[in-house]
């Protein structure tokens, strides 16, 4: 009824004129094509020499040419596959360690102090250890991305299922659900926007961690291609990396948040 | 249900009913003493409730009204006394008979307006089966929430959500339900059209009810009986008898003479 009363106050009144409310995403554009333009003529003009810093046009050559010889796919590919194994391996473990101490004080105070204090190690300073533990394979750097993307998925799914409405759970108890369904009806589903403000933080950084391992140790991936750049004074290929992991980031954010609108925005 | 069971015994007998609390009553509270930390918050509390009756308990704030909800609901494991739902401790289950409807709705605001009610639903009861969706569904309709059961709580009115709550404390079908004040957010009009509502329903269902509330004129007007809490700790200060027909009229002098008898007994 309410939604009724909604659409009928739209369709009232003169036809809309073409909304300038449209465009306004679009906003968002102009700074950053700004950017573009002053870069080009800095570089362009002399202002900042070429070795440090190519056109924005030799850096939109040199992604063409590594697409076209197909060995951007590669590495894209390979990247994306340690990001996707390596947070969903840590929001995994991270809701399961979440709920637990959400769920349990004991839980709480065996595991909580420990992980609040491991989550203050930088990424960063795993990587030796891993490497040694794992070798220079595959296990290493989805270990260590998961590592990244289970803190903010532990620490949110924890404070919000501890955080879960008090009088919720008492309607839960007055009518006898029990522990799993009150989990099942009651505790997850309010907890869900936390979970899912965790996960879009762990995604985040699996980011950052699978940086960290691919500029440390691999023959392959966007990391890869970023200090093999360095390697070659190619700043052209640094700036692409660049620009493809800023790329590749932003689609997961967006991917995630929109799963977080559909399911917690209604 | 109990329904078949109340349909020789009209539930304005009010005097029939109280016979048969002290004979067999469906809730008995025995000397009830509740404690939190070092405030008494009820102090030898007797309280016998019939089978089919409506019993309000009105008080001033702070008497312990809510506490005493709680106790009955089995929110509360620690008192003194006994109190017993169909003759079994609410310590060790009674409280399983016993629905409750909050002050606030408290529903669930990611669920529509079923599966908010599908929570009262008894645990041997599968939510997922077409029975229990005929239930579920019947008792929308017996609040007057037809088409709005896709609803979600956030696009219902305060006296639509509080519907809501009663009917998911009726799907648990309790022996008794209790009602903390279910009616005191809304506004006077909101409020006599749900008061009448919940006649409606209980006369239909034959559930036994107490509702706790502080509004002298809705318990005189919904009661069969009408129990004053008062003092700290709080105790029963007196029961006053409603010995009016339903349907009643709140203008009724009869009525009203008992508004100030309860006024009275409350010390107002």
């Amino acid at each position: 009824m309410a939604t009724d009363a909604r659409t009928e106050s739209r369709t009232i009144g003169p036809v809309a004129l073409p909304s300038a409310e449209r465009f306004r995403p679009l906003l968002g554009l102009v700074v950053p094509a700004a950017l573009v333009v002053v870069w080009h003529l800095l570089v362009a003009s002399g202002a900042i020499s070429a070795y440090q810093l190519p056109t924005p046009l030799r850096v939109a050559k040199t992604l063409h040419g590594l697409a076209a010889s197909g060995e951007l796919w590669g590495h894209v590919a390979i990247t994306v596959q340690r990001v996707v194994l390596g947070a969903g391996l840590g929001v995994a473990v991270g809701t399961v360690f979440g709920t637990a101490t959400g769920l349990s004080r004991t839980a709480s105070d065996l595991l909580d102090p420990l992980l609040q204090s491991l989550k203050n190690i930088p990424s960063l300073a795993w990587v030796p250890l891993f490497l040694l533990w794992f070798g220079i394979g595959e296990t290493a750097k989805v270990l260590l991305i998961a590592v990244g993307a289970f803190f903010p998925v532990y620490l949110n799914l924890s404070t919000g299922i501890a955080a879960v409405d008090e009088e919720l759970l008492e309607v839960a108890e007055v009518y006898d659900l029990g522990r799993v369904e009150s989990l099942r009806r009651v505790v997850l589903p309010a907890a869900l926007p936390s979970l899912l403000v965790g996960v879009r933080g762990g995604v985040g950084l699996a980011w950052m961690f699978v940086v960290a391992a691919e500029l440390i140790a691999a023959s392959q991936g966007v990391g890869f291609l970023l200090s093999d750049g360095r390697t070659l004074a190619r700043p052209d290929i640094i700036v692409a990396s660049i620009l493809l992991f800023a790329f590749l980031g932003n689609c997961s954010d967006v991917a995630v948040k929109e799963v977080r609108d559909r399911v917690v925005g209604r | 249900m109990s329904s078949d069971a109340d349909a020789d015994v009209p539930p304005s007998a009010a005097d029939a009913d109280a016979a048969s609390a002290e004979a067999d009553p469906v809730l008995a509270v025995d000397g009830l003493r509740k404690r939190y930390d070092d405030t008494l918050a009820l102090d030898g509390v007797d309280l016998a409730v019939a089978d089919g009756e409506f019993v309000a308990v009105v008080g001033p704030s702070g008497c312990g009204k809510s506490t005493l909800l709680r106790v009955l609901s089995g929110l509360e494991a620690e008192f003194g006394g006994r109190v017993a739902v169909d003759g079994t401790d609410v310590r060790d289950g009674g409280s399983d008979v016993v629905g409750m409807v909050f002050q606030e709705p408290r529903l669930l605001d990611w669920a529509d307006v079923r599966e908010n009610v599908a929570v009262g639903l008894p645990a041997d009861v599968d939510p997922d089966t077409e029975a229990a969706r005929d239930r579920v569904d019947d008792l929308i309709e017996t609040v007057g929430l037809g088409g709005f059961a896709e609803s979600r709580p956030d696009e219902l009115s305060g006296g639509m959500a509080q519907r809501v709550s009663l009917a998911r404390g009726l799907a648990y079908d309790p022996s008794v339900l209790l009602l903390d004040e279910p009616f005191s957010a809304l506004d006077r009009l909101t409020k006599a059209d749900q008061q009448d509502h919940l006649l409606d329903v209980w006369e239909e269902r034959g559930t036994t009810v107490v509702l706790v509330t502080h509004d002298v004129e809705e318990a005189v007007y919904l009661a069969d009986r009408v129990v004053v809490l008062g003092g700290q700790p709080g105790t029963v200060e007196s029961v006053v008898d409603v010995d009016i027909d339903r349907p009643r009229d709140r203008a009724d002098a009869d009525l009203v003479a008992l508004r100030r008898e309860v006024t009275e007994a409350l010390g107002r």
